[in-house]
């Protein structure tokens, strides 16, 4: 889902990420963010995607991508495997979200997460209205989201302190523009570096 | 219209004796191997297929005069197909122990001027890659840009990248596991006393009595078929269907699925070799990489230095694709390139042979990434 923000998303996770580290991309998508890191980083890494289109589309950029389900967990990747482990505007699509974020850690010494507030003002309003909000951080109709988890910026940060996860630095941002004040009603998007509490 | 045409084999001897990984050394050895493509001048381009079971040298295109001997994996294989012979030197051999060409138990045994019969050698996925190593060395390839197989070809392709680690740049394993699981034995073990219990095997010395363990290797065959296929498109392609409408009560064929595997059985023993079944279904038994290493997957892929593309199957329950994630995981371990694809396709074990468009698109994606 990358592709929705293009290199904004890849440019702040590009400065959390040192030369040559290992990097797993959970929800991989096309496979962009890691041939960015690849060129601009020299990361060595994988792509995490299940679904068979973007694989392909994975494969002919040139990264390596292996077709797993998130949903089963990460189980036969070793602890500390990876320096960084990314879910970029993925987190909101997966069922099981506190055991994949703990999976994250475990496999990765530090998690980048981002995905789009659904605590932004233009959503508090379309709710309001009566309708479930559209918007460029969620594009979908309610009938054909892939998205399965609904959250704010405020349920998120609640559910890293209730399980014991760090948050080391927060970033927020509206249409690509950072935010600074009340990012649960101005941003919508959030990323987020998390670390073992 | 993208069929490498009309093809023909090729025949090479090497002279050296090989000591194969059960003991015995073989004083010298032929081989049977086809190409297709053309060999680049930096010999950069060249991809060997490795065949399973009951697969051979004849991997596409066809014979003259013969448009029904097209080979097993053309679908594959061809100008513009994934593996593409525009762009690779693609190489197919019969493995040793074979009965399409290369010396196995039909051969003459010079010792004593009879074909070897059951005194050949039960021959390792380590010994048939040794011995496509030296078929290598005659074509001049001191490196292989890939090595592909499915299945038992799939463990070829891996058994290179660990025996031969600066000879392989890619190795793609398809629909493979790093070793048999116990049930994958037992169906081994059934259809090996299929073939050892017919009263025509005479211990595997047959062609000296003149005779062929038809009905043992029919049954072998029938039991391999099963386990080829899904329930699901079993039930999809046969389901109850009667073959003739009404129930015999009695023990003819009732059912289509009864007809379909004593005809699959029945066509096996007009080409295939009933001691090369024997062979064939032990070194599949044998292979485990992990073993020298106490069973450590991981530390037995630590010198792969190849790339890697791994693909399974979901309907495949004979290599199912949970013993392909193992070769991933391990080869993550070692921090090794690795892609994998889990193909949704309905046909078993023998969706790697299908002309499935997904399948053959990331296996496309793949080899288009290969330098040459």
């Amino acid at each position: 889902m990358t592709e929705i923000f293009g290199r904004f998303d890849f440019d702040v996770i590009a400065r959390w990420i040192a030369p040559g580290e290992r990097v797993l991309d959970l929800g991989c998508g096309d496979g962009s963010l890691l041939k960015f890191l690849t060129a601009e980083k020299g990361i060595r890494g994988y792509g995490v995607d299940n679904a068979p289109e973007n694989v392909l589309a994975a494969i002919r950029n040139g990264v390596n991508v292996l077709q797993f389900d998130l949903e089963k967990g990460l189980a036969g990747v070793d602890d500390d495997a990876f320096d960084h482990v990314i879910m970029s505007l993925s987190l909101q699509t997966v069922r099981h979200t506190v055991p994949l974020v703990q999976e994250m850690l475990r496999v990765g010494h530090e998690a980048v997460v981002s995905f789009p507030n659904f605590g932004h003002r233009s959503h508090r309003e379309a709710i309001a209205k009566g309708r479930m909000p559209v918007s460029e951080a969620l594009p979908y109709q309610w009938y054909d989201s892939p998205n399965v988890r609904f959250f704010t910026i405020a349920d998120f940060e609640a559910l890293c302190t209730d399980n014991g996860i760090e948050v080391r630095e927060g970033l927020f941002f509206d249409e690509g523009r950072a935010v600074v004040d009340d990012p649960n009603l101005n941003a919508d998007v959030a990323l987020y570096r998390l670390g073992r509490g | 219209m993208n069929s490498v045409g009309v093809v023909t084999p090729q025949r090479v001897a090497f002279d050296a004796p090989i000591a194969l990984r059960g003991g015995t050394t073989l004083p010298g050895f032929e081989l049977v191997y086809e190409t297709y493509g053309e060999l680049n001048a930096e010999g950069s381009n060249a991809v060997l297929v490795c065949h399973a079971l009951s697969g051979s040298h004849h991997v596409a295109g066809v014979y003259a005069g013969q448009p029904n001997s097209v080979g097993w994996w053309d679908n594959l294989v061809g100008p513009g197909k994934p593996l593409d012979t525009n762009r690779f030197f693609v190489v197919g051999v019969n493995n040793l122990g074979g009965c399409y060409g290369s010396t196995g138990p039909m051969s003459i045994n010079p010792a004593t001027g009879q074909p070897y019969g059951a005194d050949f050698p039960v021959v390792t996925v380590e010994d048939w890659v040794a011995v496509q190593a030296r078929l290598a060395d005659h074509l001049g390839i001191g490196c292989w840009a890939a090595v592909i197989g499915g299945s038992l070809g799939g463990m070829q392709a891996l058994e290179w990248t660990l025996q031969f680690p600066d000879r392989i740049r890619h190795a793609l394993v398809i629909a493979s596991a790093p070793k048999l699981s116990a049930q994958n034995i037992a169906f081994n073990e059934l259809a090996r006393q299929a073939i050892l219990s017919d009263p025509d095997f005479h211990g595997g010395h047959y062609y000296a009595h003149g005779t062929v363990p038809v009905r043992g290797l029919r049954l072998a065959r029938m039991v391999g078929h099963i386990t080829y296929l899904s329930d699901d498109q079993m039930a999809e392609k046969f389901g109850r269907e009667l073959k003739n409408g009404t129930l015999s009560y009695g023990y003819d064929t009732d059912f289509q699925i009864e007809s379909y595997l004593r005809y699959q059985g029945d066509k096996f023993t007009t080409y295939f070799d009933a001691n090369t079944y024997l062979i064939t279904t032990k070194a599949l038994d044998y292979f485990d990489p992990a073993r020298d290493y106490g069973g450590d997957l991981q530390a037995a892929l630590a010198r792969a230095k190849a790339s890697f593309f791994v693909a399974s199957f979901t309907t495949d329950w004979r290599f199912a694709p949970e013993r392909s994630r193992e070769i991933v995981y391990a080869l993550m371990h070692n921090g090794r390139d690795v892609s994998y694809a889990e193909i949704d396709c309905s046909a078993g074990h023998d969706s790697f042979l299908l002309d499935d468009a997904h399948y053959h698109a990331v296996v496309g994606a793949y080899l288009d990434r290969i330098e040459t």
